[in-house]
């Protein structure tokens, strides 16, 4: 009887910071943390950048950041035009936060290739 | 307005019992709980702590009429009963702003809780808390960074740090030793750290640790995509060692080091907090020691003061227990502590143990660290309890695993994740942990088997340091 081995192989991967160890959302759930950001008051930035420049601190913007927008569906659509402009570019969502001048939470909606 | 110098002996609360007095937005308070030696009465007790915590001493002295007792005196203005023990009372002292070095912590403790803790006249005192005056706060550095700079230094939004300790804690070889934190690194942590007990033995010297570590760390960057670091514990024999070791850390361009606060010392820590503003470094500090001094009920000095103190002494990131895990600590006290290393306003809210206003400015906030005893299953709790800005540490929540470091930072990553995500999403993850955990396990072999190891963990005893709440 061959060994059998139960250790499995832990093989190293390439993510992109918060939400990066979790499958793809589906629709639904996408809209469920934009729906989290504005309820949370933070204005929610749209950004984009070639996967070769994903570590740069400065990813470009798309457009300006959307400051006080509360329409789920117009970020929604604003997240496909961005991705219909750059589809082989990472495009992320940030919940701006003014008061802490910090990001409440920002994670990649769209993986370009 | 001169007084007649009268040699002998006068009761303390004579000068230092001043209930009428209205304490300044600049004096320094103090809550004490004294537990008195029989028959001395509670006014005595307390304007005997005023006074030896600032300008008395046991005789009526000639010198004191050269100066004006009356500014400078420490006072006792109020008293009051602790709920449900009989024995003790709590001690509302204001000390006035000029009896105190402009931001010096280590003045400021040797004051309060210096030869006054040794008093016969008490058989036990506890700092229970301390109002920091606003004209004191601004005289300190603070945190190096604060939680805003970490984050945007680290890169990490939206969600808690995540972090481990590498162990064992003693024994292992440099080269070794770099490995446990490449694993850790590329299986999905942020941060790895030190163990406290690691400074610079036979078996690892810290130049041997220090290069190691920062390859483990670079390559974990590269591969991953994502930024990492390591605390690189810089607390040594002597203050020169440690900024030699602080400066070794920058040179290989690492992005955070860390420090035991109170075995290395007040002083120490706010020069190393110094050092680390001045460099662009952050700065991750350990509590070794602290339960020697927190955790009896009635003697000692409280955390959420060492919290205080730590706040204004400077670091990025301080442990401040678990609640869920090993290690003492009940949930409201340590919301109430960790409210004070966050905020900027904390209100009086005795459910929490904060026994003033504390007003802290434009202070940075410092990440809570819950570290010690903590696994996968934990995880909502740790959301729910922590928030985003703390930092949370599996050891052997990570080491443990059945496939190794790496899996077992992937499936803590996988869970952490899950559980931000479903806390986004409106879901009640205290109340739903097991279904959100068990979801994310679905595509998580590594989670899947982390769960299935530490199914039967608890650690379910009662604090020792409770509330003081009516029984």
């Amino acid at each position: 009887m061959p060994f059998q081995s139960t250790v499995g192989d832990y093989a190293t991967v390439a993510t992109l910071e918060t939400f990066g160890f979790l499958p793809p959302m589906t629709q639904d759930e996408i809209y469920d943390q934009i729906a989290y950001i504005i309820a949370q008051g933070w204005s929610p930035v749209i950004e984009h950048v070639h996967p070769s420049g994903s570590m740069q601190t400065y990813w470009s913007y798309w457009k300006l950041p959307f400051f006080g927008e509360k329409d789920l569906n117009l970020i929604v659509s604003e997240l496909e035009a961005c991705h219909r402009a750059y589809p082989d570019h990472h495009v992320r969502i940030i919940g701006y936060d003014a008061y802490t001048q910090s990001q409440g939470t920002a994670f990649v909606v769209f993986q370009g290739r | 307005m001169s007084k007649k110098y009268d040699a002998g002996v006068k009761e303390y609360r004579d000068t230092y019992w001043t209930p009428e007095y209205v304490p300044l937005d600049t004096d320094l308070l103090a809550c004490f709980k004294c537990t008195g030696q029989e028959g001395v009465p509670k006014e005595e007790v307390a304007a005997a702590v005023a006074a030896e915590s600032s300008t008395g001493t046991w005789s009526t002295v000639w010198s004191e009429l050269l100066t004006d007792l009356e500014f400078y005196k420490g006072r006792c203005y109020r008293i009051e009963d602790v709920p449900g023990d009989p024995e003790s009372f709590y001690a509302f002292i204001a000390y006035p702003l000029d009896l105190f070095e402009e931001g010096s912590i280590t003045n400021v403790l040797t004051s309060l809780v210096g030869n006054v803790f040794g008093f016969k006249a008490l058989r036990h005192l506890r700092l229970e808390d301390i109002r920091f005056p606003m004209a004191f706060i601004k005289t300190c550095g603070g945190p190096p960074n604060g939680i805003q700079v970490e984050r945007d230094r680290l890169n990490k939004y939206g969600r808690p740090l995540l972090g481990c300790t590498i162990k064992p804690k003693l024994g292992l070889s440099g080269k070794n030793y770099g490995r446990v934190v490449y694993e850790c690194l590329r299986g999905g942590l942020d941060l790895t750290k030190d163990d406290e007990n690691i400074n610079s033995q036979p078996f690892q010297r810290w130049r041997e640790r220090f290069e190691f570590v920062a390859e483990a760390v670079k390559l974990a960057q590269q591969e991953t995509g994502e930024v990492k670091g390591h605390y690189l514990n810089c607390t040594a024999t002597t203050p020169e060692e440690m900024y030699k070791r602080a400066e070794f850390a920058k040179e290989l361009d690492m992005p955070i080091i860390m420090h035991d606060y109170i075995t290395g010392g007040f002083t120490a820590n706010t020069g190393l907090a110094n050092w680390c503003r001045e460099n662009g470094m952050l700065l991750h500090i350990h509590r070794a020691m602290h339960a020697v001094i927190d955790r009896h009920p009635k003697h000692g000095i409280h955390f959420r003061v060492l919290a205080k103190c730590l706040r204004l002494s400077g670091g990025d990131q301080l442990h401040t227990g678990t609640v869920v895990g090993k290690l003492e600590g009940d949930r409201q006290t340590t919301l109430g502590y960790i409210d004070n290393l966050r905020e900027s306003f904390v209100p009086e809210d005795r459910s929490r143990g904060n026994f003033f206003d504390q007003d802290w400015g434009s202070m940075p906030g410092v990440f809570a660290v819950a570290s010690g005893g903590i696994h996968v299953w934990h995880m909502p709790a740790l959301l729910a309890i922590f928030g985003d800005d703390s930092c949370l540490q599996f050891g052997g929540g990570t080491h443990g695993h059945p496939w190794g470091s790496a899996a077992g930072a992937a499936a803590n990553r996988v869970a952490l994740e899950a559980c931000v995500k479903a806390r986004n999403a409106g879901r009640e993850i205290e109340k739903e942990s097991r279904d959100i955990l068990m979801e994310a396990a679905k595509h998580s072999p590594e989670l899947a088997i982390a769960l299935e190891t530490w199914k039967e963990i608890k650690f379910e005893f009662d604090t020792v340091d409770k509330l003081d709440v009516q029984n």
